[in-house]
């Protein structure tokens, strides 16, 4: 079914993976940005999370103020260039542009914000310097999307800022954890160059905060602190079986397909938990990795999926089948992983039911469970005092935190402790 | 079928597109092709004592996403001998002998005049056009628009013209000069067969942000150009009516050019008396193709409407061309938002709100973007309609009985106007106007 091949070199891995929104070349941005129409009060803006004067970048890029443009939207949003390319603008943005009432093509309001912000990039135009130096100190823990931004917007006022990151690379799920047809490792990581050249924040890589003494080092050295972990490893199903070989997290799996591409070899016969965006971009990987064939198992029905309908559309199109109203109740193998037993189930009234006696075995070489994930609770329990909200992926029990924005974490919680981060729009 | 054929002045031609004296008629091989492509007639790239030219020579005002929106050029006259020229005119009229061929002419001395008018008529051009047009270059040397700009030299000249010429002769007038009335009738006086206009206006189409130099740039240098293209139409056209319209040049036919791309600028210069038309940039920018747009358009304009010849609507709308003073001031239309059609962008909101008299409202709740209109506030004045990207979702709808006439003139005849400062009459007395503190109300949405 999957029209993939197995790619077996660098090359071959980013044609399979080829950009979903690929750079807009000075012609297609000049006659897409004229299409622009101004509005007043742009319902693009509104639907933004991060608020970004679009028709303003547009009217830049169209007079050919690129930098300008550029800083539009770093003044919103310090991933510009990562959110052009992996936010889901077609439900916003682009799905608020007016054209869509007359059935006109939306403007690509996120190629037009990449044409700009990699024009910055590549030609490492100065946009940002720090703020004089107020002598004061934050500690960041965790150099993902919102660690990175607080100590943007912390160095521009004068603060010092540490990040003690726990991997190798910056920029959080932007690098390890986002579908390869959004963005190239190469392109997340020179926004970070980018930033960090022109900010001079220090990162401290492979540096994951394990024990109460480093906690208690860092609020003895620093003014405050922001963390900014957003979430942990993939959530254990509680299945008999879970443990088998080649039954893997759906965040694990996205990270290392990233960090070693064409390198990773996915069997024949994948099939993918869940119905929310992460399943879809699991799916869609498999296949475009060279599986034959990719199940997406959801437990409710299609139309109740997390998922956003293009997000579905995209693992179809790449070749997974999608099978819905089916619950796993066991993964099966000897070592490995051969299968999964599901049961099918039907909602009556708003409640889940298993329907009893339908059990059935799908074969299979492979399980990747995107059925969320867990909180970084180890490091939390770390911090005297801190008590998690179980009912929510947020860190603090005091803190009710948007989910991932990037200027605005959180409100001041309690002394000095600042928290963020959370959800990447993969 | 409609006929398109034309008696202009006494050239006769297939249809009343005709190129204008420009690069696009430099050689007898453009010309041909041009005929071939279906232009009617052609005005040859103006003769004379050949010239030199700077390389870098023309420059365009984009907007937007559209190109050569105004287009400038700094070339001279033709730079090629005038045996050249006159030989390839003779062999043009061999292979169409029915198209008009007209020689454009721009010399010093009367004796000039004479002999290239001469060598003109017998190298078979069916008429003469004389370009006292060019505002650049041939000007600093006592030609071109330093003719067109001085009636008395002017006149003389045409007279002499007159004098040596047995072909019609059209006068090509500049329009930098403030009443287009002077050189108009001054051509008419010296016996002018007939009138062009425009030549291009003086112009700098931008300035290079790096080198600090206008378009088009020679070695860090420029100077000013021509200006025409669509850019330019409304001005022209308003120069054509005013000749059109007054009472010494009316009967003197005019070739109408300025902007002319499609078939609906051709209709609208002829709407204003133009007998013939003359389009250089559209040629320049699409190659002579375009004619059959042309062609086509105007065409299916006299089936719609039911002519048979140019002639039929030839002036039509020139008694429609009024002076403000003549309009009916008891005429009152207000903006209609078509709801169905309406996507919400708001233009016509902050358009009116910032640029107009504040006559259209939003509806205070951000998840109903579609705004209306304060009627007692509507002046009726288009522009909400103009800025509305959505084609007839804005209208002006009528709002008199249409039974009451009252003009300016008349109220000004019966003392009915306001002539105080603060005179009770005035027009705006009642109108709905914010004060300037509701302006601080709506800072919250302007400033982010």
């Amino acid at each position: 079914m999957a029209e993939y091949t197995r790619p077996q070199s660098s090359e071959e891995f980013h044609q399979n993976f080829e950009q979903k929104k690929p750079l807009m070349n000075e012609t297609e941005a000049y006659y897409e940005s004229s299409r622009c129409l101004f509005c007043y009060d742009a319902p693009c803006v509104t639907a933004c999370p991060t608020g970004i004067d679009i028709p303003l970048f547009i009217k830049q890029i169209q007079t050919g103020n690129v930098t300008g443009s550029a800083k539009t939207i770093y003044d919103s949003n310090w991933f510009g260039n990562a959110c052009g390319k992996v936010c889901p603008t077609k439900v916003l943005c682009e799905g608020a542009c007016v054209y869509n009432h007359q059935d006109i093509k939306p403007i690509e309001i996120g190629r037009l914000q990449n044409f700009a912000t990699i024009n910055v990039i590549e030609n490492n135009k100065t946009l940002y310097s720090p703020g004089p130096d107020n002598g004061k100190k934050v500690a960041i823990i965790g150099a993902g999307p919102a660690g990175v931004s607080c100590a943007c917007e912390l160095r521009t006022l004068g603060y010092k800022v540490d990040i003690f990151e726990a991997k190798d690379k910056p920029s959080g799920l932007t690098v390890h954890g986002t579908a390869p047809y959004k963005i190239t490792n190469k392109e997340a990581l020179a926004e970070m160059d980018y930033l960090q050249g022109q900010l001079g924040f220090q990162i401290y890589y492979n540096t994951p905060i394990s024990h109460a003494q480093q906690i208690q080092d860092i609020e003895q050295k620093y003014d405050a602190i922001f963390i900014g972990v957003g979430l942990g490893p993939t959530a254990d199903l509680g299945l008999p079986g879970d443990d088998k070989d080649n039954v893997i997290g759906a965040v694990e799996f996205v990270e290392a397909l990233r960090m070693k591409e064409h390198q990773i070899s996915v069997p024949d016969r994948v099939i993918v938990l869940g119905g929310g965006n992460t399943a879809m971009d699991a799916a869609s990987e498999s296949a475009r990795m060279g599986a034959l064939e990719v199940t997406l198992a959801y437990r409710r029905s299609k139309d109740e999926m997390g998922a956003y309908g293009f997000e579905y559309d995209l693992a179809k199109n790449a070749g997974a089948k999608g099978l819905f109203n089916v619950q796993p109740i066991e993964i099966l193998g000897n070592g490995s992983v051969r299968g999964v037993k599901f049961i099918r189930t039907q909602s009556l009234t708003g409640q889940l039911q298993i329907i009893e006696g339908s059990e059935f075995i799908i074969e299979c070489d492979m399980v990747i469970k995107a059925t969320g994930q867990a909180k970084m609770g180890n490091l939390f329990a770390l911090i005297n005092g801190m008590e998690l909200d179980r009912s929510k992926k947020d860190c603090g029990k005091s803190c009710h935190l948007p989910k991932y924005k990037s200027k605005i974490f959180c409100r001041w919680r309690c002394c000095k402790w600042w928290c963020g981060g959370g959800e990447w729009s993969t | 079928m409609a006929d398109l054929s034309i008696n202009f002045a006494g050239i006769k031609a297939p249809n009343p597109f005709w190129l204008a004296s420009a690069p696009p008629t430099n050689t007898g091989y453009q010309i041909m092709k041009a005929f071939d492509a279906g232009w009617g007639g052609a005005v040859w790239k103006t003769l004379g004592v050949p010239v030199v030219n700077v390389s870098s020579r023309y420059g365009s005002v984009n907007y937007r996403d559209s190109r050569m929106m105004g287009f400038n050029n700094i070339e001279l006259i033709s730079d090629r001998p005038l045996a050249d020229n006159l030989r390839e005119i003779e062999e043009v009229k061999k292979y169409f002998p029915n198209h008009a061929v007209i020689a454009s002419l721009m010399v010093e001395s009367r004796a000039e005049w004479i002999q290239i008018i001469k060598d003109c008529e017998n190298a078979g051009a069916d008429g003469l056009e004389l370009n006292f047009g060019c505002p650049h270059g041939m000007c600093e040397r006592g030609m071109g628009s330093a003719v067109g700009q001085e009636p008395e030299v002017l006149k003389t000249i045409v007279q002499w013209v007159m004098e040596a010429a047995n072909i019609p002769v059209i006068t090509k007038l500049s329009p930098n000069i403030s009443h287009i009335t002077d050189p108009g009738r001054a051509a008419v006086a010296g016996g002018t067969s007939a009138i062009s206009l425009v030549n291009t206006f003086k112009s700098i189409v931008g300035i290079n942000l790096d080198t600090y130099a206008p378009y088009p740039e020679v070695d860090g240098s420029g100077t000013n150009g021509g200006y025409c293209g669509p850019a330019v139409k409304p001005i022209a056209l308003n120069m054509v009516k005013e000749l059109a319209q007054d009472h010494i040049t009316k009967n003197t036919p005019i070739s109408g050019i300025g902007g002319i791309e499609n078939w609906r600028d051709v209709v609208e210069y002829i709407l204003l008396g133009c007998g013939s038309v003359q389009v250089c940039t559209a040629v320049m920018h699409y190659g002579f193709g375009i004619v059959r747009e042309l062609e086509s358009g105007v065409l299916q304009f006299m089936r719609d409407k039911g002519y048979n010849n140019i002639e039929e609507f030839r002036g039509k709308a020139l008694p429609n061309v009024k002076e403000w003073k003549d309009l009916n001031l008891k005429h009152k239309v207000v903006a209609d938002i078509n709801a169905e059609k309406c996507i919400g962008c708001q233009l016509c909101y902050t358009a009116c709100e910032d640029g107009a008299h504040q006559a259209i409202a939003l509806s205070g709740d951000p998840a109903i973007r579609i705004p209306s209109i304060i009627e007692e506030n509507c002046v009726g004045c288009n522009l909400c309609s103009l800025v509305c990207p959505v084609e007839e979702c804005i209208t002006m709808v009528k709002r008199d009985d249409g039974t009451e006439r009252l003009t300016w003139a008349e109220r000004t005849e019966r003392g009915d106007v306001p002539v105080t400062f603060n005179d009770p009459l005035a027009g705006g007395i009642g109108h709905h106007v914010p004060t300037p503190e509701d302006a601080i109300k709506t800072f919250k949405n302007t400033r982010k």
